[in-house]
């Protein structure tokens, strides 16, 4: 397995697409936690984010910062770099390839799946980074005072993204095994992140009440309220404490397994054409 | 002993298609077996199977003597229907990430793109390759493990002329070093020099098997002499009825090339204008699709 997770590493890294994403994610961390926020107080304008004050900006309020766009945003392009991982393999026919050197299929897969994982750290840990020196600049040029969540908070917060990040990264891959393609995957992946859960939440839920009763086991609402309960702002799309933290954890976990298995069954069962 | 490959009643339908009917192929240890058909015959299929790619629908396969499972591709390279790579990868990154699935070291790639002759290009992108470099860097992944067993499907799809000859001289080196090579292909003329068995394959059926010269079969004599019914009546006499034929205003003798002098002298004697006698073979491409016609008119 730990070359399999080896050259599944060597994949990850060396292909663009993986460090296209990571940027993206980066900017629209960047931009939507700090730099429309700051600008917007900066310049007095009132925006839609005009609820967010200066405090909310300071580096105390980096995990709830770090973690608001994991639900929706940053969890879609978790997403297809989950769908990209393994969906790859089917688009390029590589498949084949791997497998006649010898490795089992599982043993492929679950070397693809420690990849992610590995790359979901990646990801939670570099928009902290962002987050950690932009909330710095920013609480300088304010002269504010630069204090820091407690070590136990960053570490919660990091292990709550992380799981987070790697549920929907095991998504993709469920999604790119059961499709065995790379665009549809990723089409109807974003469709369901950025579209279905949305008018769910806003649309239907408020109008049935069965819905919204069901929403509650759904992964992104689970994710919302996991993020909320770690101090995530409720303005960002997706961030609702529709359930308890801890329940919202076990939720999220639930799923994470339950996509790994199934794709790993999946995988297993069926032909390699 | 462990036969490299043996498959048991071999079956895979897909559907209400019958890729594989009923197979029962036999590889013996160090020889290059040729896997003959047009195309939909369903070599690809079968060696799918052989690999655990595709699940049989029935039968069994064993890969040097071992049954499916953990560790079956232990000694087994394989190019299945045309190369596959990462594109963003140069041909070297390619087989050094192969290489780590495949539990070899780092220096099996340099060596096996030197045997391919791809060392050159081997740094460049794996997108930029031409038709013929990617089949080569397929055949490169294929030789990683060393195997003693290799398996390719239409290695020379691609290739231009030397590039074929190319592969065929490595083909024969490999099965010369013990190597024992399964080689699919759909014409007979392209692995007939290399081939030590073939089996011809037409419906997802194995219609004949043997070597070259078997499904070839004997060779004979073709005369053009005139008058042409004295010459058959002659001939007839000389060497039995049942071994002339008159066919397209000639005789087709069942007789050994190696008696063309004498016949030429009988005939001559009895004063028959000879105007042709030369060794008759079996066009082999002929040979080919004869089994096949009537492997097809077998099933229907
Ligand atoms: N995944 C699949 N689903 C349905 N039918 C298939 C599948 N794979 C192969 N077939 C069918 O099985 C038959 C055999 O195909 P196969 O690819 O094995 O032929 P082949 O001998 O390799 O031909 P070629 O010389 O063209 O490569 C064909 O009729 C093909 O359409
Ligand atoms: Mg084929």
């Amino acid at each position: 397995m730990s070359r399999s997770f080896r050259a599944e590493t060597i994949k990850l890294v060396r292909r663009p697409a993986s460090w296209l994403l990571l940027a993206i994610t980066l900017a629209l961390a960047l931009i939507f936690t700090y730099l429309f926020p700051y600008a917007s107080i900066a310049g007095g304008t009132d925006g839609p984010n005009n609820d967010r004050t200066l405090p909310m900006l300071l580096p105390d309020q980096l995990v709830g910062n770090s973690l608001g766009g994991l639900p929706v945003f940053l969890g879609s392009i978790v997403l297809i770099l989950g769908v990209l991982t393994v969906g790859g393999e089917y688009g390029w026919a590589t498949w084949k390839t791997v497998l006649t050197q010898g490795p089992s299929r599982l043993e492929v897969y679950a070397g693809k799946l420690l990849a992610l994982t590995a790359a979901a750290l990646a990801v939670v840990l570099a928009v902290f980074a962002v987050g950690a020196v932009a909330s710095v600049l920013i609480a300088v040029a304010e002269s504010q005072p630069v204090r820091w969540p407690g070590p136990g908070d960053l570490l919660v917060g990091i292990g709550a993204g992380w799981l987070i990040a790697t549920m929907w990264a095991m998504l993709g891959a469920v999604l790119a095994v059961a499709l065995r393609a790379v665009a549809l995957p990723v089409g109807l992946g974003l469709v369901w992140m950025l579209a279905v859960q949305n008018l769910l939440a806003a649309i239907a839920a408020p109008l049935l009440d069965w819905v919204a009763q069901a929403q509650k086991g759904l992964p992104g609402p689970n994710a919302g309220s996991l993020v909320a309960a770690l101090g995530a702002p409720g303005d960002t799309p997706g961030v609702a404490a529709t359930v308890g933290g801890g329940q919202a954890a076990v939720v999220v976990a639930a799923y994470l397994i339950a996509f790994a298995v199934v794709g790993a069954v999946l995988l297993r069962r069926r032909d390699i054409g | 002993m462990n036969l490299p490959v043996q498959t048991e009643g071999l079956t895979k339908r897909y559907g209400g298609l019958t890729a594989v009917q009923d197979l029962h192929l036999t590889v013996r240890a160090g020889e290059v077996y040729g896997f003959l058909g047009p195309n939909g015959a369903g070599k690809t299929t079968t060696l799918r199977m052989l690999l655990g790619l595709v699940r049989p629908t029935a039968g069994t396969v064993r890969l040097l003597g071992r049954p499916p499972g953990a560790g079956r591709l232990t000694g087994v390279g394989a190019l299945i229907e045309g190369p596959a790579f990462y594109p963003y990868l140069s041909g070297r990154d390619n087989l050094r990430v192969l290489a780590r699935y495949a539990g070899v070291g780092a220096d099996r790639v340099a060596l096996v793109l030197d045997l391919v002759d791809l060392t050159d290009r081997a740094g460049d992108r794996y997108a930029g390759y031409s038709l013929g470099m990617k089949q080569r860097l397929g055949v490169a992944a294929a030789l990683l493990k060393d195997p003693r067993l290799l398996i390719l499907d239409e290695p020379t799809n691609g290739l231009d002329p030397a590039g074929m000859a190319d592969m065929r001289t490595l083909i024969r080196r490999l099965g010369a070093g013990g190597c024992t090579v399964l080689v699919s292909s759909h014409l007979l003329g392209e692995v007939e020099q290399i081939c030590d068995r073939v089996g011809v394959i037409s419906r997802g059926r194995l219609i004949a098997e043997g070597t070259v010269a078997e499904l070839r079969g004997t060779a004979g004599l073709r005369v053009l002499a005139d008058p042409l019914d004295e010459a058959a009546a002659r001939t007839r006499a000389l060497v039995g009825d049942d071994r002339v034929r008159v066919v397209d205003g000639g005789l087709e003798l069942a007789v050994a090339p190696e008696r063309a002098a004498w016949l030429n002298a009988e005939l001559v004697s009895a004063g028959l204008a000879v105007r042709e006698l030369r060794p008759r073979e079996r066009d082999l491409e002929q040979v080919f699709f004869d089994l096949i016609e009537k492997g097809t008119a077998d099933v229907a």
